[in-house]
């Protein structure tokens, strides 16, 4: 599904520049759920930045699903974003003055799908995740957790290819994180593709693969059992 | 464009902080409101200033004879000399496209200040004209009774009289029976066939106070002979008399053996000249309007443009992630140069409201209190209200375009980056 190969990135900083990304080689295929590791300044969030296209690599090829990303225009990273990827953010990033419906309905509505059926469509990913009874509520009224799992319906609205997760737990208490991590579990167990970026061991061990990235290399690169999270949620 | 969601993005937003948007929609409101009042007070000062022309024709010359200031083939200088009443056909047979040419003759006014009409016990000073029937046409009057100068009485020289409003007050009695009584004009009677009201506010009383008389009467009877005291031309719709008058005066300075450079001979007064001097005036006082307005106004746009680009500031997260959502670019400039001119637009119709309401008021007032003087029916055209409407478009376009450039400038990835 994706393929990564010699991928670098160095941001300029003045006159300095900083080698971020020193030639990443991976790739994951369809149906895995992977977490990167690293700690703070290893790159990881770079390396999702390009996964996301929300940056630019300096060199190398990155191949999302037998299709070249390379020199987008603004337009078509729009559009690919909204069809292949979905995003998952620490800080949820939900739109405040719309309903969790309409979060979820946003990347469906940039497809042009009429109103009714993205509505429909929406209804039933929150369902989903458990919140249809919030559907009317603003981002405010509800929970951290609750926030996340709307975010998380969001990402999965478009059907996207590979989800993408950055430090999803990051901003919840450790129950909560183990519910959220049921979910993406569960969604990864209907096939879904998905991508966390994490810097917590708990969370990378609920995956399927680490990926261990330090200083822009990839140190370690193992298949893992699995922790179910289910066994934490009561 | 008109889709629901977009609609009501944009009203979400706008409502999200009220008091920021009423004062920013104020700064638009206010512009187009002074531009409206503007604009109705110079119409209304216009209306006014053309009320006090009256319905005189303003294509009209007036033209009466001086003494002579150069000697000419052999006549001195300081020689006095009368228009005559073939002088009308010669300035027929020599300058086309005159409408009117009434020579005239008149008692009273300039000339004297006695009383000159009498009515049994009651007598007054007025201005009596001898004149031919076109004169109704270059200084319009009502008929409020009877009729007026007709070719039979220039023909048959009847001494038949036309009176005013005020003629009519000071000689007879309240109800008393005007048409058919005798009045005696410097000792000559006449017969009133005719009342007559002018509409014209200029001159008020004075210009009820006349009386008009045939011309060929007049000169029969108080012993003109065929001299012409001034004659009024109106020249032809689409001809300006200011062009043809010194064809006029040509002719006659040839006419009258006047020397060709002799500028005093012959005076005149052209009404077209003074009314394009007034009309410029009005012309100058309505860019002005439209100037002090605009700046206003833009002052009001860039206001909106201030603010748009605060509401991008502001939304700079969300922006960022609708675009890692997908949204294209376009989108978001689209919703922001909306949001500008949905603003702007609404804003503006307040302004022409608040506006139309004020002019009407002051309408209403002027209705109540009578009429003002050099003031009247203060107004603004359909076709202002929707230039203005077009200008408003334009300028939310405007106002709308810097904020949503950078709009789609924030890029993503530093829209999401977690603080």
């Amino acid at each position: 599904m994706i393929e990564i190969k010699d991928l670098h990135k160095s941001y300029k900083m003045g006159s300095n520049s900083l080698h971020v990304l020193k030639g990443l080689n991976f790739s994951i295929k369809e149906g895995e759920l992977v977490a990167i590791m690293g700690s703070s300044g290893s790159g990881k969030s770079t390396l999702l930045n390009i996964l996301g296209m929300l940056d630019e690599a300096d060199s190398g090829e990155y191949m999302l699903d037998g299709v070249p990303i390379k020199n987008l225009t603004e337009t078509k990273a729009a559009q690919y974003r909204n069809k292949f990827l979905g995003f998952i953010f620490q800080s949820f990033n939900l739109i405040n003055y719309k309903n969790a419906l309409e979060n979820v309905a946003l990347p469906l509505y940039y497809q042009r799908m009429p109103r009714k059926e993205r509505q429909e469509k929406a209804m039933k990913y929150l369902e989903q995740v458990g919140l249809k009874e919030w559907a009317h509520h603003l981002p405010n009224e509800l929970s951290g957790g609750q926030k996340q799992r709307v975010a998380i319906a969001r990402a999965m609205a478009a059907e996207p290819k590979v989800l993408l997760a950055d430090e999803l737990t990051g901003a919840l208490d450790s129950t909560t994180s183990y519910e959220i991590m049921e979910l993406i579990q569960r969604i990864n167990d209907q096939g879904n593709t998905i991508l966390v970026v994490t810097h917590e061991d708990d969370i990378a061990h609920m995956c399927k693969r680490i990926v261990y990235l330090k200083d822009g290399v990839i140190e370690k690169d193992e298949k893992i059992k699995q922790v179910r999270a289910s066994a934490y949620v009561q | 464009m008109f889709n629901r969601d977009r609609w009501k993005e944009i009203l979400e937003v706008l409502t999200s902080n009220w008091f920021r948007t009423v004062l920013t929609a104020f700064g638009v409101f206010w512009g187009i409101f002074i531009l409206i009042i503007l604009l109705a007070a110079g119409k209304g000062l216009e209306n006014g200033i053309n009320q006090d022309f009256g319905d005189i024709a303003t294509n009209t010359m007036f033209m009466w004879t001086r003494r002579t200031t150069k000697p000419y083939q052999g006549l001195p200088k300081d020689r006095s000399f009368e228009f005559k009443r073939e002088d009308v056909q010669t300035i027929r047979d020599n300058v086309p496209n005159l409408r009117f040419i009434s020579p005239r003759n008149q008692l009273g006014g300039f000339s004297s200040g006695g009383n000159n009409v009498v009515r049994g016990l009651n007598a007054g000073a007025y201005n009596v004209y001898g004149d031919y029937p076109e004169i109704i046409n270059q200084d319009p009057m009502t008929v409020t009774s009877g009729r007026f100068i007709n070719y039979n009485d220039i023909n048959e020289k009847r001494k038949v009289a036309i009176i005013g409003q005020g003629v009519k007050n000071d000689l007879y009695d309240k109800g008393e029976e005007v048409l058919g009584t005798y009045i005696k004009i410097q000792g000559v009677n006449f017969l009133v066939v005719g009342t007559y009201k002018k509409n014209s506010s200029d001159g008020g009383e004075e210009a009820q106070k006349e009386i008009f008389v045939p011309f060929t009467s007049f000169s029969q009877a108080f012993n003109y002979g065929e001299d012409v005291g001034w004659m009024a031309i109106t020249a032809e719709d689409g001809h300006s008399i200011s062009v043809l008058k010194e064809k006029i005066i040509d002719v006659m300075r040839k006419k009258h053996k006047v020397h060709p450079e002799d500028n005093r001979a012959i005076g005149h007064f052209d009404l077209y000249e003074q009314y394009n001097r007034v009309e410029s005036l009005f012309a100058g006082m309505r860019w002005i309007a439209i100037i002090v307005g605009t700046f206003v106004l833009l002052s009001g746009i860039i206001g909106v443009s201030n603010i748009m680009l605060i509401v991008v500031k502001e939304r700079t997260k969300e922006i960022g992630i609708r675009r890692a959502l997908g949204e294209h670019p376009w989108s978001i400039k689209k919703q922001v140069i909306l949001e500008s001119i949905f603003l702007t637009i609404i804003s503006g119709m307040a302004g022409i409201i608040f506006g139309a309401l004020f002019i009407y008021a002051v309408n209403a007032l002027l209705a109540n209190v009578g009429p003002v003087d050099m003031f009247m029916n203060p107004s603004v055209s359909v076709r202002v209200v929707a230039t203005a409407l077009l200008v408003l478009v334009v300028s939310g376009l405007l106002a709308g375009f810097i904020p949503a450039q950078s709009a789609i400038r924030v890029r993503p990835i530093e829209a999401l980056r977690n603080e």
